[in-house]
């Protein structure tokens, strides 16, 4: 199997406890993620997905092991990795506009000013913000305006990775089904690679290629890979009446309500800790040459 | 009849009836006097016998600010110039040891902020420092700078130095990490968060900081001119109460507290200009 565009390899993060001892927050995590894929990671508060992402980002190193984005080590920050953060993290001292452009500015240099400002209202209005609004402080947009603006600011950058940690964490859930159509329809233009955290089932679903499944913490490990046999282009309405729907969502939910725990507090041993594939697949003849346990159900490991 | 006025023309009416009345009150108040010239030179040595004669009246305050006001720059030897002249020096001082002040205290604010060790290395000598009344320096500063000017623009600058370089510390150090994560993110270098991103963020603490010390710097700067004489408002203030003339003694004072007022509004001005709502 050829390497993957992005490759974590035996990832380990401890922190001082602050009682004198290490906490473990995971140990060898080790998995891969192709280019153009979209992946969702759901886990416990905790577990260690904004740990995960940090170290994604170049914003935190991991106390050891290696990440590879394609086949060079991550070492720092880079415009190659864009970020959202949760709390949107705009300058509110910059107009929406200017929040995309110090981004443009910073990723195209040798740009001219027009230029830039094009290119920055181009993005804006994907996620629907055009017109006086552009011209507006952050402190004067709502919580899912001042999202779409963090959305534009990094997709206008085309970074190689794209980073989300909970984006629509702090919206109510009517706004954050418009963003996340609006993400899709983005998404689905650029076949940009997508690490997303969430904590919402159905918004992994409905949004993922595949989703990495975490354990509880301390010694929380990626455990599973769960492959989304849905069909795109998906449409939250519709994809619930898909025969794959109901199986995966059962299966994750049975795993973070009982399996992420049970699964907890493994150690390593030094051994690379992959994530077991699974694919779940309902429609057609069963495509399962092996026998399993349970029939609709296939654990690959890689 | 006040109804359909808004708060702010409101308030400026009841401002005004006050000061109208204030100066009412303040005029009733003093008995008429004999003018200046028809005294004793006993009299004038002691106040003019009566208990109050001392204190003028506005009308007379009134008088002298028009007369003042109409020739401020006027210049007829070392003990009779102008208030327009006068203010001049105390802001040329007070300009004078705040920029010097500025230039040490923003950059090394900075420097303080960004670093951990620094700042705790700093802290002991700033706590130490600050708490002293810049006058207490004067002594000190006339011995070893042997020069009246230069001393009182040192004080100026000693007073005025604390409040920047630990708002500016304080601001600098308190900026969001999640926008230096912004700044590192997007590759930028040093200079360029420093420049984009952390002094915007820290800009309205900053300014506040400064804004206290123009304050304290016009408040010393009195005080600081009756101290070394020669010129400047502090200066005339102390130079009219020795020729017992209330009349101007009062003038400057309402003169030192409009100036304040204008370099307060100034940057009050500015602090808005940077303020940023989250
Ligand atoms: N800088 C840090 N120092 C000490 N402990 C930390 C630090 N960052 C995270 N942790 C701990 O690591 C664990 C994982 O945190 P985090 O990655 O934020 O979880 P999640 O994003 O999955 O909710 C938590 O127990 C948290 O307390
Ligand atoms: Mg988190």
């Amino acid at each position: 199997m050829s390497k993957p565009f992005l490759s974590i390899e035996n990832m380990t993060q401890t922190f001082p406890d602050g009682q004198g001892g290490t906490l473990t927050v995971f140990e060898d995590a080790t998995f891969g993620i192709d280019k153009g894929e979209f992946v969702c990671i759901l886990g416990h508060s905790g577990c260690g997905k904004s740990t995960i992402m940090n170290i994604l980002a170049g914003l935190a190193e991991p106390t050891s092991g290696v990440v590879k984005m394609d086949g060079f080590e991550v070492s720092g920050p880079s415009l190659d990795r864009g970020v959202v953060f949760q709390n949107y993290s705009l300058l509110p001292w910059l107009s929406t506009l200017k929040n995309v452009t110090f981004g443009v500015k910073a990723r195209y240099p040798d740009w001219s000013k027009a230029k830039v400002e094009a290119h920055a209202r181009e993005y804006l209005a994907m996620v629907g913000l055009e017109g006086d609004v552009v011209h507006r402080k952050p402190s004067q947009l709502s919580g899912g305006m001042r999202q779409r603006v963090s959305i534009a600011r990094a997709f206008a950058n085309h970074p190689k990775l794209l980073l989300l940690d909970e984006p629509f964490g702090a919206l109510d859930a009517l706004t954050r089904g418009t963003i996340q159509d609006e993400l899709l329809k983005i998404w689905g233009g650029t076949e940009q690679t997508v690490f997303m955290i969430t904590h919402d089932i159905d918004e992994a679903i409905l949004l993922a290629d595949r989703i990495l499944l975490m354990t509880n913490g301390p010694f929380a490990r990626v455990a599973e890979s769960v492959e989304i046999t849905i069909p795109r282009p998906r449409n939250r309405t519709d994809i619930v009446e898909h025969p794959n729907y109901y199986a995966i969502r059962n299966h994750l939910v049975q795993f973070l309500g009982q399996r992420s725990k049970e699964l907890a507090g493994q150690q390593s041993g030094g051994e690379p800790q992959s994530p077991t594939r699974v694919v779940i697949d309902k429609t057609g003849p069963a495509p399962d040459p092996e026998p399993t346990t349970k029939p609709q159900l296939r654990a690959v490991n890689d | 009849m006040l109804d359909n006025l808004s708060t702010n023309q409101r308030a400026a009416v009841l401002s005004v009836v006050m000061l109208v009345v204030g100066l009412l009150i303040w005029e009733a108040a003093i008995p008429a006097q004999k003018a200046a010239s028809e005294l004793t030179e006993y009299e004038r040595l002691t106040g003019g016998g009566a208990p109050k004669a001392g204190v003028p009246p506005p009308s007379q305050v009134l008088a002298k600010a028009w007369e003042q006001l109409s020739n401020p720059f006027y210049d007829a030897g070392p003990n009779d110039k102008g208030i327009g002249i006068q203010i001049g020096y105390s802001i040329y001082r007070v300009l004078t040891g705040y920029i010097l002040a500025a230039l040490i205290a923003i950059p090394l604010g900075f420097l303080i902020g960004m670093s951990q060790v620094a700042y705790k290395a700093f802290n002991p000598f700033i706590q130490v420092l600050r708490p002293i009344s810049p006058l207490a320096w004067m002594p000190l500063a006339l011995f070893i700078i042997q020069d009246s000017e230069a001393s009182a623009i040192f004080v100026i600058f000693i007073c005025s130095i604390w409040p920047m370089l630990i708002n500016t510390a304080f601001g600098v150090a308190g900026v969001r990490q999640d926008w230096v994560n912004v700044a590192r993110t997007h590759e930028l270098n040093g200079i360029k968060t420093a420049f984009m991103v952390i002094l915007p963020a820290a800009a309205p603490t900053i300014i506040t900081g400064m804004r206290i010390s123009i304050g304290i710097a016009w408040l010393v700067i009195v005080a600081a001119e009756m101290l070394v004489g020669g010129t400047g408002i502090g200066y005339y203030v102390w130079n009219e109460w020795n020729n017992l003339d209330l009349t101007s003694v009062i003038f400057s004072i309402l003169m030192i507290g409009v100036v304040g007022m204008l370099l307060d509004s100034a940057f009050g001005f500015l602090q808005r200009a940077v303020t940023y709502a989250e």
